[in-house]
């Protein structure tokens, strides 16, 4: 007999295995499908969900009103000053346009509820018209108004019956009137991105929440960046081994995941206590927040300088360059792309923190945008907190808009994050 | 790639040198304190800012403890110089203040406010007296004999034979609230005297007096919804069984959304809360650091707009946001006092 026979067992167990290793592998494969078609679902709907509230947002209501501005009804006599032209009422002005479109209203809560259409900025709105066009000054002029809010959203929500309550149903007739003549339509809402937080939400904007932000990320990047970076060099290329950097790498690593309104409480008493630095300053925020990102930055710039191979290192010392020179010269232009990612992301969590910028007084109602690090400020995330908590109906939209432009900054630093690293990234 | 690092460092460095202007001497004023408050001081803050030549004052809403906290740590520039209140302050917090140099407050009362037991529209409209809600939401509900016993109270039958045998739910704000301290003396207090032996507890052991009336059930029957009372309007609505403890200011925004329960017969209307018959609501307050006037740009202005009528008279637009307005005759009087800013005496 020279043919080998195997026991039949050994094939048919063979045969079983790999069935069940390949329905293993299926498995978790659909398992991990799952896991990122879930996560991806959530992530759409809760895009959908803020764009769909934040879209109203970006734009507003305006109603064409017929404004009176001959000489006698400004109160102006011939020779008129542009000085004049400053000090007009016209918060009468604009009061008395809406109430000559509807001549027959009369009675006082009546012709209160007509001047109810037109925004709270009314008055600036025409001033700033008349300022700037004061040739127009002497003939009766149409012009784009800011509606209110309500009628704001009574008109975006389609003039729907059930929306908007806060109308009377005399103000819903006028609307409809309004509308018959074409003297309502919906136009891109500048304003949102140009004006500073307001009580009035037709009138309230991000501009000031953008610069403070912008300020406080400066004064982060640069105290986190400059120090984060040079203490990171420092351990990974300089410092003995021993066991106080070991206790020190543990510190950092254990730094990183304190939460993030302890350095807010470590900021009021410092940086507000002991300094004695302004209350709500950009600065003290940015301070703050660098304390937060240096470890973030500690941690990825020593790992990108581990990533650079000893033989770059051995190189340069080995043709006569010095330490300092090795480093600065070859290894840290290197790991720079590194560094940078981490930077990015570590400025990416600190433009979205609130809490640590509560107990700095950060949290507040600021009207004017900051003009310097010293000014009160608040910022983007700081902006959506305060409008979510407003009782006005309208700031339910202008929170979903801040969020996207929140959002929008968001990807934009990711993407550099992405760029600079595809862009100076080496392979070994 | 030195470049590009020299590059960043020199744009941050740009960034930290636009703000060089010193601004040593503050010259905008400061408010803290209550988040009843805020909604108005904020309208009154931007108005200011908008019509006069000073800065827009800086708003903080840190709740009422909070705002006197800082604005009792001392005075000069690095403290606040008004503090708002939903309540009026207390003798520690006077105490407090005068240790650490604050001797003269002005008082300034601004208007009343409603709190409101609201629920879903639609759902059973509740008609409550202050005894049921103390009976639905007492930690421990006295007997007519002096016994204290666990609240048991498992729906609104149990508690009055006459309500819907709903489940008791009920949103409110936490403990750190004022809206909560002022519904816990007004409503579930007025309902726990209602217990005789309750009522002359006060006279001999207040601190149980306020235990027994103040403290409010923690087995799930109360829950505490956070500070938005937004977030409590939402939850109202998509829970038609749960009733909401919120502002009058957002039941006036609302009023397509949520209904108000009646409270002792009576409406949680306008007109109600301004004439005192709704029995749950408070007066408003905000404080000024006497020292601070004629010191910080603007805040005598500042007080004096506040009280105008035509901020907080009986038709101001802060009437349009929510605040229930003095009479007429209270109002003068007021403005009168505090036109003169006399401290108060204590």
């Amino acid at each position: 007999m020279t043919e080998q026979s195997y026991p039949p067992n050994l094939v048919t167990d063979a045969v079983d295995g790999v069935r069940k290793r390949h329905r293993k592998e299926i498995r978790f494969r659909l398992l991990g499908l799952s896991a990122i078609l879930a996560s991806l679902g959530f992530l759409v709907f809760f895009i959908a969900s803020i764009v769909t509230t934040g879209y109203g947002a970006f734009v507003k209501t305006v109603v064409l009103v017929d404004v009176d501005l001959t000489l006698d009804s400004l109160g102006l006599e011939d020779g008129y000053t542009p000085k004049d032209l400053e000090e007009i009422s016209y918060r009468t002005v604009a009061r008395n346009a809406i109430r000559d479109m509807f001549p027959e209203v009369s009675g006082r809560s009546a012709r209160r509820e007509l001047t109810g259409l037109l925004g709270a900025g009314a008055e600036f709105e025409l001033k700033d018209f008349v300022l700037k066009n004061p040739d127009l000054v002497g003939a009766p002029q149409s012009f784009w108004m800011t509606a209110s809010d309500d009628f704001d959203l009574f008109n975006k929500g389609g003039a729907r019956e059930e929306t908007a309550t806060q109308l009377s149903s005399q103000q819903k007739d006028w609307y409809r009137s309004l509308l018959r003549d074409s003297r309502v339509k919906t136009t891109f809402n500048a304003s949102f991105l140009t004006a500073s937080d307001s009580r009035d939400p037709e009138l309230a904007g991000v501009w000031g929440a953008i610069k403070g932000s912008f300020f406080a990320l400066g004064i982060c990047l640069l105290l986190s960046f400059t120090v984060g970076v040079l203490a990171a060099i420092y351990l990974e290329e300089f410092a003995p081994k021993n066991r106080w950097t070991s206790l020190l790498e543990v510190n950092i690593n254990n730094l990183a995941a304190v939460p993030s309104i302890t350095y807010g409480l470590l900021g009021l008493a410092i940086f507000l206590g002991i300094f004695g630095l302004p209350r709500s300053a950009s600065l003290v925020g940015g301070m703050v927040l660098a304390l937060m990102t240096l470890p973030t930055i500690i941690i990825s710039s020593r790992v990108s300088l581990q990533a650079v191979p000893p033989s770059i290192r051995e190189a340069a010392l080995g043709i006569g360059a010095s330490h300092i020179q090795a480093v600065f010269h070859h290894v840290v232009p290197l790991a720079l792309p590194g560094m940078l990612t981490g930077t990015i992301i570590g400025m990416a969590r600190a433009l979205g923190e609130t809490a640590p910028l509560l107990m700095i007084g950060m949290v507040a109602f600021i009207a004017d945008a900051p003009a310097s690090v010293l000014d009160p400020a608040s910022a983007l995330p700081v902006q959506v907190y305060l409008w979510a908590d407003s009782p006005e109906r309208a700031f339910a939209e202008k929170t979903a808009g801040a969020i996207l432009v929140l959002l929008a900054f968001l990807v934009a630093m990711n993407m550099a994050a992405v760029v600079l690293r595809k862009r100076f990234e080496k392979r070994w | 790639m030195m470049n590009k690092f020299n590059m960043a460092l020199a744009a941050a460095a740009l960034i930290g040198a636009t703000g060089t202007a010193p601004a040593l001497a503050r010259d905008e004023i400061r408010i803290v304190g209550s988040s009843t408050v805020y909604p108005f001081s904020t309208v009154v803050a931007e108005r200011f800012g908008k019509t006069t030549e000073f800065k827009t004052p800086v708003v903080e809403s840190t709740g009422t403890g909070g705002g006197f906290k800082l604005f009792c740590a001392g005075a000069g520039e690095n403290t606040p110089d008004i503090s708002n209140a939903s309540r009026a302050i207390k003798s520690s917090e006077i105490a407090l203040c005068a240790s650490n140099g604050v001797t003269e407050i002005v008082e300034v009362k601004v208007g009343y406010d409603g709190i409101v037991v609201a629920n879903a529209k639609g759902a059973t409209h509740f008609e409550l007296s202050t005894r049921d809600l103390f009976l639905a939401l007492a930690k421990d509900v006295p007997d007519e004999n002096g016994g204290l016993t666990p609240n048991t109270a498992k729906t609104w039958r149990d508690v009055n034979p006459t309500l819907p045998a709903t489940k008791i739910e009920v949103l409110g704000p936490p403990p750190t609230s004022g809206t909560r301290d002022a519904f816990a003396e007004l409503a579930m207090e007025s309902g726990c005297k209602s217990f005789a032996w309750v009522k002359d507890l006060k006279k001999t052991d207040k601190s149980k007096y306020k235990a027994i009336c103040h403290s409010v059930r923690e087995d799930g029957a109360y829950i505490e919804a956070g500070e938005n009372d937004n977030l409590i309007v939402q939850k109202l609505v998509a829970n038609e069984n749960a009733l909401g403890i919120f502002g009058f200011s957002f039941l006036d925004q609302n009023s397509d959304k949520v209904q108000a329960s009646t409270i002792d017969g009576t409406e949680a209307t306008f007109d109600n809360i301004a004439d005192g018959s709704y029995a749950v609501s408070r007066p408003l307050f905000f404080y000024v650091k006497k020292a601070h006037v004629g010191v910080i740009p603007g805040l005598e202005e500042f007080v004096l707009a506040f009280i105008d009528e035509e901020a907080t008279g009986e038709d101001g637009y802060l009437a349009d946001r929510g605040l229930i307005p003095m009479s007429a005759d209270e109002h003068t009087a007021q403005a009168a006092k505090v036109s003169n800013f006399e401290p108060l005496t204590h």
